[in-house]
């Protein structure tokens, strides 16, 4: 690829970015009422994609290979846990994270 | 109280929610931008894409684009799909990217994951401007990136010590930020919905190819359950 193609390329990438970023703001401008639909998803869809998020994170976990899961199951299980009881966002996160690299450092 | 003052005191709630933020991204720009180092692009290459795509995984894509072929449309389409979820935010946050003046445009140029969940979630104290406070979130999680993305391609070949479950730190914050969600809603069907479609999709399609299937799942229940749902949030209300 020369220089110029690989500008354009990565303009491309930009470009598709910035489009998934903007079209919903430019389909439903401030002026108009947001249609019903378009308001009830608002509403609805952040728990779910949260949801989808969650097991984003764990796609490339194997059940029947490697450690089974099993760090990512403790990890989460600690995450859990400390979340219950603190509620510190900061704290939740640092305990399952160290928990989970002393477990795939250290024991599987 | 003054424009400093103002300023200062939203920076100061906006940085200890993209501490979290600061770890992942740093580690996950850093083997991003050694990625690029170790496929033969200047340190250059990872700064600018970091700084202009600013969408992760996309980044990631984007290296093999660049070792391949030269194809525009098909550099445009993969970006689309990847990146759909995108949409998603937008709905979502039609009402809180308006009406911060031209703050907006960054806002919404700085939609990630990340920045999107912080933002979504938080809990703004009383007293803090709110567009200030989404902005610093999502400016201060763009610096993160792009001094990993670049540090990486600088450095990447000489750091040596045992990083390995540190990317860990992503699942963390999305569990936790999933809890939150959790915790303020009246009912959890949506939750569910999106926990349940998005494995049976992870099941049936694999890991690569799942994103799209699970969002549009998600788009179907979601519709179909659209009258029940709102009959209960009114009846709550």
């Amino acid at each position: 690829m020369t220089f110029t193609q690989q500008i354009i390329t990565i303009g491309m990438v930009v470009l598709g970015t910035v489009m998934t970023r903007f079209v919903p703001f430019l389909v439903f401008p401030a002026g108009k009422p947001t249609p019903k639909y378009i308001q009830y998803l608002g509403k609805v869809l952040p728990a779910a994609v949260f949801g989808l998020l969650v097991i984003y994170c764990l796609k490339n976990v194997s059940l029947f290979a490697g450690s089974h899961g099993i760090p990512e199951l403790i990890g989460i299980a600690v995450v859990v846990g400390l979340h219950l009881w603190k509620r510190q966002m900061l704290i939740s996160i640092a305990g399952g994270t160290v928990c989970y690299m002393l477990l795939v450092q250290f024991v599987f | 109280m003054s424009n400093r003052t103002k300023l200062k005191e939203a920076f100061k709630a906006a940085f200890p929610h993209t501490i979290p933020i600061f770890a992942g991204f740093w580690f996950l720009g850093m083997t991003y931008g050694i990625y690029m180092n170790v496929s033969g692009f200047s340190f250059l290459y990872p700064m600018f894409m970091s700084m202009t795509i600013f969408a992760g995984s996309v980044e990631f894509v984007a290296v093999s684009l660049l070792l391949g072929a030269f194809n525009p449309l098909q550099a445009l389409a993969m970006t689309l799909m990847i990146n759909a979820r995108h949409l998603f935010y937008g709905i979502s946050m039609l009402d809180k990217y308006r009406g911060n003046g031209l703050k907006d445009i960054y806002l919404i140029f700085g939609m990630c994951d990340e920045s999107f969940s912080i933002n979504y979630t938080a809990d703004i104290p009383e007293g803090i401007d709110r567009g200030w406070f989404m902005f610093f979130v999502t400016l201060l999680n763009q610096c993160y990136w792009v001094f990993g993305a670049t540090l990486g391609g600088i450095f990447g070949s000489l750091i040596h010590f045992n990083t390995e479950g540190l990317d860990f730190v992503m699942t963390a914050m999305f569990v936790v930020i999933f809890m939150e969600q959790w915790m303020k809603e009246k009912n959890h069907i949506s939750a569910f919905v999106g926990l349940g479609v998005s494995l049976l999709c992870l099941i049936a399609f694999g890991a690569e190819n799942f994103i799209i299937p699970a969002m549009l799942g998600i788009l179907g229940v979601l519709t179909l359950l659209r009258a029940p749902l709102e009959k209960e949030t009114e009846v709550r209300q």
